[in-house]
């Protein structure tokens, strides 16, 4: 049992020290070594590197490449940053607009009663359970139109995009009730506890890095798990496993609506410690840049994948603050070199040279050594591209659809 | 609806209908180059959009030239082909050095091509800066004419719709009726066999993505008769594009053209109606309610894959 938990949850020794090593920058050295404004940064990345673990099951694993998960991030932030819109919009503090006690952004749109969807975002325990349950709950409506249809690989890519600038543009033309293209800004408290605070700064960071850490644990349990090997089965010969009597539209479904869930927790725990929501982190090109953190940080590794959205958006920051001519330019070449050159990210690299480092594992053979190889984390070989499956067209399979 | 008689509204249809036809004639030419990236190789040309830009900036430099040398009246139609021109030689050197080592990753073709957009388009800021510019239109395509009191239809987007039409009907003879056609067609269908039967499959993929490209060249060209051009123009019109292409069934040409007709004139009516944000969240709403329903689109190619 323990041994097993080992395994699984921890990814055997490598696995675990990867853990370690990340839970380490995460909780001790990046606190210790930077100040509050540039770690609150890091903590807005590390909200970022929730969407790219969920890239790396759903894209790495499922061979489902979602570019809508900004959809999912959105959702999530959004719900929170009404249920603090709420808070921060009390009569009392709002006693200067036509209709008191509403948003401000609706008593500058002529607003003058709370519209029906917000009134339950009054409620913290709803709220907590919506900013779970409407992506998920979305994302099982695409998933089950368009799995349950064999629709994948490229047309999935395409419709997920085309939902994510749909988003986009509703919620920037009803500014009334979403606050358009500012977002929803001047978050204050949660439940009175001022989030703007030093304090809450640190405490809110430790929190989104413990999340982090266990979405990244959960993910492990379940790619080390008989689904975790479906799914592999399922991205390099789907029609095999549909074959053997497998239902593949469930398991992509399912795991369809567990990367939306990650991401939305990525989402509200962006709102908690930026401070404000806005549409700029729904649409297609956030949406697309969360699918290069994923890549650069090795579409395989889930540990990879919060490096990539690390370096890439410490990258940016640098780059746009000094080079802003430079930036696009080197984020263009970062697309294109990692999927030409290293299709395996970072953890690709560091699996090569990990093996010249540590020749002397002899262990090769045994059984145990070879299955917790399989799974864990950093996976050599060879990354077959997910929609791929030869004979498969675009991703319409040409049996009818039932 | 109400508030207007039932002539008014038949003019709001006519007038949106034609402005609609120019929508519909940049959509479509765009979309028809997707069609043969998309519909016949199955690369996923992010950066379509981009190679649109080329052809409008290929077209505005032109007419720069064309005012200071004083023929400024002829230099359009030269800039059509220009534009072709251009857009068909980065296209062809993109399949060469990018394209043409990932077509058995079609996810990977549609990130490395959207890098390649952001370059792009960062290197048109860097070249003709970040702000718009628009061709001087020669004094033949200004203007309008009224057939009747209520309605005005501006030249430019008639020439517009020519063109269009002619490049269809050119894209279809070579797809068609030529021996080129005939190779690209059978790539696509079975492309060992191809192979085997002596098709130099290679330059057939990067004679079809350059030809794709140089079309979205000509629509460039088209777009700086109706708009100006800025280093995004193409991004706002890459999505789009892509959902004309597949709702219209990918590798259908006639396909293409219907439900390019369908969403442009769906959108610019529905524009009126509602807010223009509206209009378009409703059409797009449509297709991707459709595209679930049916999800290999209006007209499905059958094509052995």
């Amino acid at each position: 049992m323990m041994k097993a938990m080992y395994q699984n949850m921890l990814g055997g020794r490598s696995g675990m020290i990867g853990l370690l090593i990340l839970a380490a920058i995460i909780f001790l050295v990046l606190p210790l070594g930077l100040d509050l404004f540039r770690l609150n940064l890091v903590g807005k990345y590390l909200t970022y590197a929730f969407v790219a673990v969920s890239l790396v099951l759903l894209w790495g694993y499922g061979g489902i490449l979602s570019l809508g998960q900004g959809i999912f991030f959105g959702l999530g932030g959004y719900c929170m940053a009404m249920f603090l819109k709420l808070e921060a919009s009390d009569p009392e503090s709002t006693k200067i607009q036509t209709t008191p006690g509403i948003p401000d952004f609706m008593d500058w749109n002529q607003l003058t009663a709370l519209p029906w969807f917000w009134e339950p975002f009054h409620s913290l325990t709803f709220t907590l359970i919506a900013i779970l349950a409407v992506p998920t709950l979305f994302a099982f409506i695409i998933g089950y139109a368009m799995f349950k249809r064999r629709v994948g690989g490229v047309y999935f890519a395409i419709i997920t995009q085309v939902i994510a600038l749909i988003l986009t543009i509703l919620i920037v033309g009803q500014q009334g009730y979403t606050g358009g293209v500012n977002g929803i800004t001047d978050l204050k408290t949660l439940m009175g506890w001022d989030i703007r605070t030093d304090s809450a700064k640190y405490i809110l960071y430790f929190i989104n890095g413990a999340l982090l850490i266990a979405v990244i644990l959960v993910s492990r349990v379940i790619l080390g798990s008989k689904f975790g090997m479906l799914m592999l089965a399922m991205r390099d010969k789907e029609e095999r496993v549909r074959f053997s009597g497998y239902d593949v539209a469930d398991f992509k479904i399912f795991v369809f609506c567990l990367a939306a869930m990650i991401s939305a927790i990525g989402g509200a725990m962006f709102t908690l410690q930026v401070g404000f929501m806005s549409p700029t982190f729904v649409g297609i090109v956030p949406s697309i840049e969360m699918v290069i953190f994923a890549a650069v940080g090795g579409r395989m590794s889930l540990i990879g994948a919060v490096y990539g959205a690390l370096l890439v958006n410490y990258g940016k920051t640098v780059f746009s603050e000094s080079y802003p001519e430079l930036w696009l330019f080197l984020m263009g070449g970062l697309f294109i070199a990692v999927v030409m050159f290293f299709p395996n990210g970072l953890a690709g690299i560091y699996d090569k040279y990990e093996k010249k480092l540590f020749t002397r594992k002899p262990r090769k053979g045994s059984a145990s050594a070879m299955s917790s190889r399989t799974l864990s984390d950093p996976q050599p070989g060879p990354v077959r591209d997910a929609a791929s499956p030869p004979a498969k067209g675009m991703g319409i399979s040409n049996q009818p659809v039932n | 609806m109400d508030g207007y008689t039932t002539s008014e509204l038949w003019s709001i249809f006519a007038m949106q209908g034609f402005s609609g036809l120019s929508l519909l004639s940049v959509l479509l030419l765009m979309a028809l180059g997707l069609a043969i990236i998309f519909g016949q190789m199955g690369v996923i040309n992010m950066a379509h959009g981009e190679f649109m830009a080329i052809g409008a900036y290929t077209t505005v430099m032109l007419s720069k030239v064309a005012l200071e040398y004083g023929f400024g009246n002829y230099y359009f139609l030269f800039a059509i082909v220009a534009s072709f021109g251009v857009a068909f030689l980065v296209g062809y050197l993109v399949e060469l050095g990018l394209i043409q080592h990932l077509y058995k990753r079609p996810l990977d073709t549609l990130l490395a091509t959207w890098g390649l957009s952001l370059i792009m388009q960062q290197a048109f800021r860097s070249t003709f800066g970040a702000k718009e510019v628009s061709a001087e239109l020669p004094e033949w395509l200004m203007g309008s004419f009224k057939p009747t009191e209520t309605v005005d239809i501006p030249i430019n987007g008639v020439f517009v719709m020519g063109l269009t039409a002619v490049v269809c009907l050119g894209v279809f003879i070579f797809l068609f009726r030529s021996r080129w056609g005939l190779r690209v067609r059978a790539t696509t269908q079975n492309r060992v066999m191809a192979g085997a039967v002596g098709i130099n499959t290679k330059k057939v993929d990067r004679v079809t993505f350059a030809l794709g490209c140089g079309i979205a060249g000509v629509a460039g060209a088209a777009f700086t008769t109706i708009a100006s051009t800025g280093p995004t123009t193409g991004s706002l019109y890459i999505v789009d594009s892509f959902m004309v292409v597949v709702f219209g069934g990918a590798a259908s040409l006639m396909g293409t053209v219907l439900s390019a007709f369908g969403i442009a004139q769906a959108q610019s009516i529905l524009q009126f109606f509602m807010d223009s944000s509206m209009g378009k969240v409703v059409t797009l709403l449509v297709i991707v309610t459709i595209l679930m329903l049916r999800p290999e689109g209006l007209f499905a190619a059958k094509v052995r894959r």
